[in-house]
């Protein structure tokens, strides 16, 4: 669970630091469009946007509709109002954080005398 | 440096969250204090490689926490602690990169307050967040219209 919300941010992230993606966005905010209409003011290929597309799609920030023919893109709003400011992002780190503290507290409550030593301080730590 | 060229936007904020934590305040205090303790759950998140986690706990003292996610983004973050009360407070000002776009200076206050057997956590944030999604270019092309509909949307739910 905590995984999935803090991948969700960094997608979330990833997703909207293009430029060409969030205008794909505010495009969408006025309603569904197909992916030629999409693609019409921008100066590249259709599959340039297609592949921007994609990476909003797997953010969860747009949905696809399943014609083969004609795919309306939507704009997903849930992962958005996330992130629509930094300082909700700042807040759900946070919240992260404390999840994880807890969860801190609660394991090395079970060996209360161990103490984290100074020999660990240089290790470094790559999460799963 | 951000980039002198781009429009800059300014929002500040700030916010409080309250934590209540089955362990005395000299306990939480110290799983901030102690750097392998700190390591063990400030940082580590799915799909963040860790590439430098360095604590110097005391006034005056820095610390820097940069990691690379999965995106390729490299998130860096540098604090300078200012006050230190053991078991009780710690104030310290920090900045966040992500690649090389300061998006933030922030004050955070941490307030460790007996509750019962456990304690009480109350963090404080005050910042500026900087140059937010409504950057220059995409402000041009209509970031405005995208968070208008957002506020509706949110608005409706």
């Amino acid at each position: 669970m905590h995984a999935t919300a803090s991948q969700q941010l960094d997608a979330t992230f990833a997703a909207l630091a293009d430029p060409t993606r969030r205008a794909i966005l505010a495009r969408l905010a006025s309603g569904e469009q197909s992916v030629t209409a999409l693609a019409e003011p921008f100066e590249m290929s259709l599959p340039a946007v297609t592949k921007h597309l994609g990476v909003l799609e797997r953010a969860g920030l747009i949905e696809r509709g399943r014609q083969a023919q004609w795919r309306p893109c939507r704009l997903q709003a849930a992962p958005l109002r996330q992130a629509a400011h930094w300082v909700e992002q700042y807040k759900a780190h946070w919240e992260l954080r404390l999840d994880r503290l807890e969860e801190f507290l609660r394991a090395s409550s079970a060996a209360p005398a161990k103490k984290p030593t100074r020999k660990t301080t240089n290790k470094r730590r790559t999460q799963p | 440096m951000n980039d002198p060229s781009h429009p800059t936007s300014t929002r500040h904020d700030t916010f409080v969250i309250e934590r209540r934590l089955d362990a005395s305040p000299a306990r939480v205090y110290a799983a901030f204090a102690d750097q392998a303790a700190k390591r063990a759950w400030f940082a580590g998140s799915a799909g963040l490689t860790q590439l430098r986690n360095e604590l110097d706990f005391r006034v005056g003292g820095e610390e820097h926490v940069d990691g690379r996610w999965t995106s390729g983004m490299v998130s860096k973050f540098h604090a300078v602690y200012h006050d230190i009360v053991p078991a009780r407070r710690i104030v310290y000002s920090y900045d966040m990169h992500l690649d090389e776009r300061k998006i933030s200076v922030s004050l955070a206050t941490i307030e460790f307050h007996p509750d019962g057997v456990g304690t009480r956590l109350k963090l404080t944030e005050q910042g500026a967040f900087l140059d937010g999604y409504d950057d220059a270019g995409a402000r041009e092309r209509g970031t405005n219209g995208l968070m208008d509909a957002l506020e509706k949307s949110l608005a409706r739910s």
